[in-house]
């Protein structure tokens, strides 16, 4: 966000560099049930993105002082291979921005998951991105949701993430790698769509009230699209 | 004793009221203190109520990251010191410190409270930042105490020189070069009820968490924390919410700069 000298031009002639419209997003592919280890599985290709994402449990909550005797704990890993970008090898291994995702991204599955039903297990989240151009976090989100689902954890729905923000005074939908690192904002945001509750919201750069009034609304006309996409997926695997 | 607790709260909660009769939009006391550490080139401390916050400002020669080679840099880290509440533990850096140290980072980065550009050197030479948040005392809204601090002590360090190889921290020094100043508010969801500033038996049964930092003009970062859910129409209140409270507690960070 924001950075650089070299800032080039993300909107030109009406369109985004990748040809989209402000409101567009980028194609989505999910395919269900791809990791026969796993309770439940999703490959997930959003534009250039490349995510996997797995689910293991319920299981006995491990170590034993961490379980709790009334619901389920979630664990939940985020992790970007270090192959996965055009810049250089990244260090393998979680590093700071990967726990912070993790975190809140173990925190959206608290709010659909029903962690009530299985008192002193835990459930394993993973998402590996595998190649990553630009909203990572909201793809692992998306993917993960499905792999929830079909792992048959019970759930009181499946939420879908996606991120808005903002270049030059445009309000642009789902930012790819370079509106990420020149946009004037971005807000990656997690929605249950059955009730519009906000699970997942973070921001940096800036906005008005005004501009986070119209992206929210963006994300909220994608969501129908991402979900629409999501339950085709897991339809297409059980069909 | 947390249900105890809970019980209390969430009973006054549905009687309309708070813990020492606060209003559910009310600060609690805020006392800003600049210099508190006179050896680090800018410090701070902040008292929300109980919860008391120091950061200390030091800057040192360094290389700049490889995607911007025409500035410094800036990192900032949060403790959670364990004389700071009976649950923190001794440790590495727990995901709440780490989550804690990015989201006052964020605010501080994207206001443009530091201008990295000045802290150019020369080629492969920079100065960095280092802002460490030191929690001494937690009672609740670590958020608001830390960017508080944090952009306090920015705003009144001094910029130590360069004479040679050596850094000259001490004697007739300019000040660090600022460019903006940010604040955060944030607020609780307990039950059904949004309170601002929660304090440490608020926190502790809260379902989820949202902070919103700004200047006067514009939104700079949100992150919204823990498993429980805010509807967009509550975004859009505690977004028109926080640019009115805000206004106090940039006062009174001007006040404790004297500026």
């Amino acid at each position: 966000m924001g950075g650089g000298k070299n800032k080039p031009e993300l909107i030109v002639g009406g369109k985004r560099t990748d040809g989209r419209a402000m409101d567009e997003l980028r194609p989505i592919k999910i395919q269900v049930g791809i990791l026969k280890n796993a309770e439940g599985s999703a490959y997930l290709e959003w534009g250039n993105n490349k995510v996997l994402a797995a689910v293991y449990g319920p299981k006995e909550a491990q170590p034993k002082h961490i379980a709790n005797p009334d619901r389920a704990i979630i664990k939940c890993r985020y992790q970007m291979a270090p192959f996965s970008s055009l810049e250089e090898h990244s260090r393998s291994g979680p590093n700071r921005r990967a726990i912070e995702i993790s975190k809140v991204t173990k925190e959206v599955f608290e709010n659909v998951i029903m962690l009530d039903n299985f008192p002193g297990s835990e459930i394993d989240i993973f998402v590996e991105v595998l190649q990553s151009d630009g909203g990572t976090r909201a793809a692992g989100i998306t993917a993960a949701a499905v792999a929830v689902a079909s792992s048959g954890i019970p759930m009181r729905d499946i939420p879908y993430a996606v991120s808005a923000g903002k270049a030059g005074e445009e309000i642009i939908l789902d930012l790819n790698k370079i509106e990420d690192n020149y946009s004037e904002a971005d807000m990656p945001i997690a929605v249950a769509p059955r009730n519009n509750d906000i699970l997942l919201l973070q921001m940096d750069g800036s906005l008005t009230s005004e501009q986070i009034r119209k992206a929210t609304d963006m994300v909220i006309k994608a969501g129908e699209t991402i979900t629409k996409l999501q339950r085709e997926a897991l339809e297409a695997r059980y069909s | 004793m947390i249900a105890e607790n809970e019980e209390y709260i969430l009973e006054m909660l549905g009687k309309g009221m708070r813990e020492h009769e606060r209003g559910h939009m009310q600060y609690r006391d805020i006392k800003i203190e600049t210099n508190t550490i006179p050896h680090a080139e800018g410090s701070a401390t902040v008292d929300i109520g109980n919860t008391k916050v120091l950061v200390g400002v030091k800057l040192a020669v360094g290389t700049p990251l490889p995607d911007k080679p025409d500035e410094g840099a800036l990192v900032t880290g949060a403790e959670l010191l364990p004389l700071a509440n009976a649950e923190y533990e001794t440790g590495p850096p727990s995901p709440e410190a780490i989550e804690f140290a990015r989201v006052v980072d964020r605010g501080i980065r994207a206001a443009g409270v530091v201008d990295t550009d000045a802290l150019f050197i020369e080629k492969d030479k920079v100065w960095t930042a280092f802002v460490d948040i030191y929690v001494l005392n937690y009672d609740g809204n670590l958020f608001d105490a830390g960017t508080l601090a944090a952009t306090t002590a920015l705003l009144s360090a001094r910029m130590p020189k360069l004479e040679g190889d050596e850094v000259i921290r001490e004697g007739n020094l300019g000040k660090l070069k600022t460019n903006g100043i940010v604040t955060s508010c944030t607020y609780a969801k307990v039950s059904k009820n949004v309170l601002l500033d929660p304090n440490g038996n608020e926190e502790r049964i809260m379902s989820g968490r949202l902070t919103i930092a700004n200047d006067e003009k514009v939104v700079r970062a949100m992150q919204k924390g823990l498993s429980g859910s805010f509807s967009f129409k509550e975004l859009t209140e505690l977004v028109d919410a926080t640019f009115d409270k805000s206004k106090q507690l940039r006062d009174k960070m001007k006040q404790a700069i004297g500026d």
